[in-house]
């Protein structure tokens, strides 16, 4: 059986349908959830795709929080689901506290749309499991606010229990410790700024988000079969 | 009774601020060459409802930090009047 990957959307979420047909061309399934409803029932994985959830009103994130859906998807996460956030979906997650820290405003103030090249820092998470300790990856950003911000003892957790997954070689944003992505503890909820969906055809430039979203339909697929 | 909270939700001390520099280094451009520093924040204006001064000011407090202000990077000061 196929794996089911969810793409929740919020109102201002745009990279939905991205999202999508990027898990669909993995040979996965993958179905919308909107940010009203409650149940996930039937789904293997999450992406929170990118976007400007609710407008990116106060801050990128805030406003998601209180989405309906996401106390569903705080139980997903804590029964060892595997959820990716990825760009404005990483906002989300660290406002609902799924993950650590904050994405600030860029440093210098620039919108970013450009390729960069990750280098993978840890293959304890579900998005990086496939992916071979210090590969490089070529996969673009597209952020405003997506600068990585944490206190120095978070940091240092994060380093230490290999939790972050993707740094950037040239950090475009500012973010500390070129964090491009980080995991939780269990490694099944992961955020990042860079957009693996915009790296999936030689026509986009890259194939090397295959890498990742592949990983996580095969983390799907485990959980699948231990359901 | 009503009372009016203003909420300025400001960065902690050592969080990088990028949009307070930008300004600060517009401004001597300006003219205003003796200005020491910029620091950006936001401030809200909340009327709410409670019996008393305390009450008011405990539900302000909570509103700032549980949705206002990211406390991660943010901290608020927090001002509650009659209105």
């Amino acid at each position: 059986m196929a794996t089911t990957v969810g793409v929740v959307v919020f109102p201002g979420t745009n990279c939905e349908h991205d999202a999508v047909a990027a898990v669909e061309s993995l040979g996965g399934n993958a179905t919308l959830v909107f940010h009203a409803d409650t149940s996930l029932e039937g789904l293997d994985a999450l992406i929170l795709p990118g976007g400007f959830a609710h407008g990116d009103y106060l801050r990128p994130g805030a406003i998601a929080r209180f989405s309906p859906i996401m106390e569903s998807v705080v139980s997903f996460a804590a029964a060892g689901g595997p959820v990716v956030g990825i760009c404005n979906g990483f906002q989300v997650l660290c406002e609902a506290h799924l993950l650590p820290g904050a994405l600030q405003k860029n440093r210098g103030l620039s919108f970013l749309c450009q390729p960069t090249t990750l280098r993978v820092t840890s293959t304890r998470s579900v998005l990086t499991s496939g992916a071979e300790l210090g590969q490089e990856l070529s996969i673009p950003i597209n952020h405003f606010s997506g600068s990585y911000t944490c206190d120095v003892e978070t940091e240092r957790q994060l380093l230490d229990q290999g939790r972050v997954v993707l740094s950037y070689v040239d950090n475009p944003n500012g973010s500390v410790a070129n964090i491009a992505g980080i995991a939780n503890e269990a490694g099944n909820v992961v955020g990042l700024m860079p957009h693996p969906e915009r790296a999936t055809s030689n026509l986009m430039g890259s194939t090397d988000g295959t890498v990742l979203l592949g990983s996580l339909l095969s983390a799907a697929g485990a959980s699948v079969s231990n359901a | 009774m009503r009372f009016i909270a203003r909420v300025e939700v400001r960065l902690r001390p050592g969080i990088a601020d990028p949009e307070g520099a930008t300004i600060e280094r517009a401004l001597p451009a300006m003219g205003f060459t003796s200005v020491a520093s910029v620091s950006a924040g936001r401030s809200f204006r909340v009327e709410l409802d409670a019996d008393n001064l305390d009450g008011a000011r405990a539900m302000a407090t909570q509103l700032a930090d549980r949705l206002l202000a990211n406390p991660v990077i943010e901290e608020s000061v927090i001002e509650v009047s009659p209105l």
